[in-house]
């Protein structure tokens, strides 16, 4: 985590990738990118590379599982084993556990989950490239496919990290700045209803930084909207063009 | 793999009573939404442990344990010990754990302890090296929750963070690459303490500390990890359920007035 050595900020106020403290990195979003699922998206963060496929809703399976009232979600995070530099064993270790419950109810709170009970819906999702912010950028493109399964959702999720480099709270940490800057905090938010759906920490904040945290936030998370509504929609563009050209 | 599910049935009645309750600003066991339940903490409870400590919270009861074990550094900081926290949430202590391999609850439970004492660098790690890249102290923190009545993050936290003040590491001296350890023992330094407050959300609700019903009836809960400088040193929500921002501010407040309240409660650090 920690080491001075280490310039994030220079005195300018750029960031190690020239970016601004308040900048996302370049974000792409594709929604429908798999033949074979319901639903899927593909998601680039700055050098991030992610898919995720949604598979249902459908029988439960192990039957079990099944809840009378609503539908159940199961959710997998999975970094690929050369998606980071010293190769990752493919089986799942505690942090994957950690992270497919916690993207697993950043998730929940905006599906109709009691539209379809005695079902499942499995959110898989599948790091092919990290560089800091994947719990984020996982959220914001399973979101994607949920609504690209047709599932009735409130709204969307849009997820990214605020971060704590040079002392200062900076926008969406890459991987250099996730290692040895001073703190990382992730949010998750239905962005039209405006609730909180994941909020973590580590690293030391003042209870001042956590409220300029959310402000710093809000405009991120819109942009995140944006691109998201905007993946959904020309998948549709793109059915109607074809349909269009065939008449 | 993570499937949505609770970790246990309350019936629609129960937490409609719960609810009533706080509309009148009043709990089951007579609390205030802000209390916490009585808390005890017992160290040196396990003679063979390096440190040990039993909590209670109310009828929650947690007992952490710390052995330390001469092992390698990380390959990215060879000039740290290494930190472990483990919980294993052992079927004696409800009859919704089962038994076998930690699941995520305990393992979001370790990690969120783990995550607080790290950012807070409660343990000095740094001065657990013996031979800079090869060989450091490898301190190994095992939660036990022992009766699960709610809460355990809270209740793990002030067990781990009292087993660490009670920990006596053995005095090692290092002769031309060799690690001698001797019988003589010294407290593990620790710069500073860390307690964790977790708020549930029930309704509209904000409940500091609550009991094994409470969490059975809320949305979704909110974790502050909080050092002796009462800045945030770590955070986890939980549940299923959404925050609004202005909750999760609220909650960071409570936090922030509760806390002095349990660190009260954690043993002294060694030579404070």
């Amino acid at each position: 985590m920690k080491n001075s050595n280490i310039q994030l900020i220079d005195e300018s106020g750029k960031r190690v990738d020239g970016r601004y403290p308040n900048e996302m990195r370049r974000l792409r979003i594709e929604a429908g990118v798999l033949k074979n699922a319901d639903g899927s998206a593909y998601i680039e963060l700055g050098n991030n590379k992610i898919i995720v496929a949604v598979y249902g809703p459908h029988e439960s399976t192990p039957k079990y599982l099944a809840e009378p009232d609503r539908a159940v979600i199961r959710c997998r995070y999975s970094m690929a084993p050369f998606s980071v530099s010293d190769r990752k064993s493919p089986s799942p270790s505690r942090r994957e556990v950690e992270l497919s419950m916690v993207i697993r109810q950043a998730l929940e709170p905006a599906v109709f989950l009691n539209e379809y009970p005695r079902t499942m819906i499995d959110v898989f999702i599948e790091v092919l490239e990290a560089d800091g912010g994947t719990r984020t950028a996982s959220i914001t493109a399973a979101a994607v496919a949920l609504a690209d399964a047709g599932i009735a959702m409130r709204d969307l999720v849009s997820a990214i990290a605020i971060g704590k480099v040079g002392g200062r709270l900076v926008v969406d940490l890459n991987g250099l700045e996730d290692q040895y800057g001073e703190g990382d905090m992730p949010i998750a938010m239905m962005p039209q209803l405006n609730y909180v759906t994941l909020f973590q920490a580590d690293g030391v904040f003042t209870p001042q930084e956590i409220e300029d945290a959310f402000r710093m936030v809000a405009d991120p998370i819109k942009k995140i909207y944006r691109e998201q509504k905007r993946a959904l929609k020309k998948k549709y563009v793109d059915v109607v063009r074809e349909v269009e050209k065939s008449e | 793999m993570s499937e949505s599910k609770s970790a246990g049935v309350l019936s629609l009645l129960k937490r409609e009573v719960i609810l009533a309750g706080l509309r009148k600003g009043e709990r089951e066991d007579g609390r205030s939404l802000t209390e916490y339940r009585e808390i005890e903490v017992k160290t040196g409870y396990v003679g063979k442990a390096e440190g040990s400590a039993l909590v209670s919270l109310g009828d929650t009861k947690v007992i952490a344990g710390v052995k330390v074990d001469v092992g390698t550094p990380f390959p990215d900081t060879p000039n740290m010990g290494v930190q472990i926290v483990n919980a294993e949430f052992i079927p004696v202590a409800s009859p919704v754990f089962e038994p076998g391999p930690p699941g995520e609850d305990a393992i979001e439970l370790a990690r969120v302890i783990d995550r607080g004492l790290r950012s807070a660098e409660a343990v000095d790690l740094e001065s657990l090296v013996l031979v800079p890249g090869s060989k450091v102290w490898t301190i190994f923190v095992d939660i036990y929750p022992l009766d699960h009545y709610g809460n355990l993050i809270d209740a793990s936290g002030l067990a781990a963070m009292s087993a660490l003040l009670d920990t006596k590491l053995p005095v090692a001296t290092v002769e031309e690459g060799e690690v001698r350890v001797s019988e003589e023992k010294k407290p593990l330094p620790i710069k500073t303490r860390v307690v964790y407050v977790t708020i549930a959300k029930i309704e509209d609700f904000l409940v500091v500390d609550p009991t094994f019903e409470e969490e059975l009836a809320a949305d979704a809960r909110i974790t502050y990890a909080v050092n002796e400088d009462l800045n945030i040193c770590g955070i986890q929500k939980g549940g299923s359920g959404a925050f609004r921002v202005k909750e999760l501010l609220d909650a960071r407040d409570i936090a922030l007035e509760v806390a002095p309240k349990l660190f009260e409660k954690l043993p002294g650090k060694p030579g404070a």
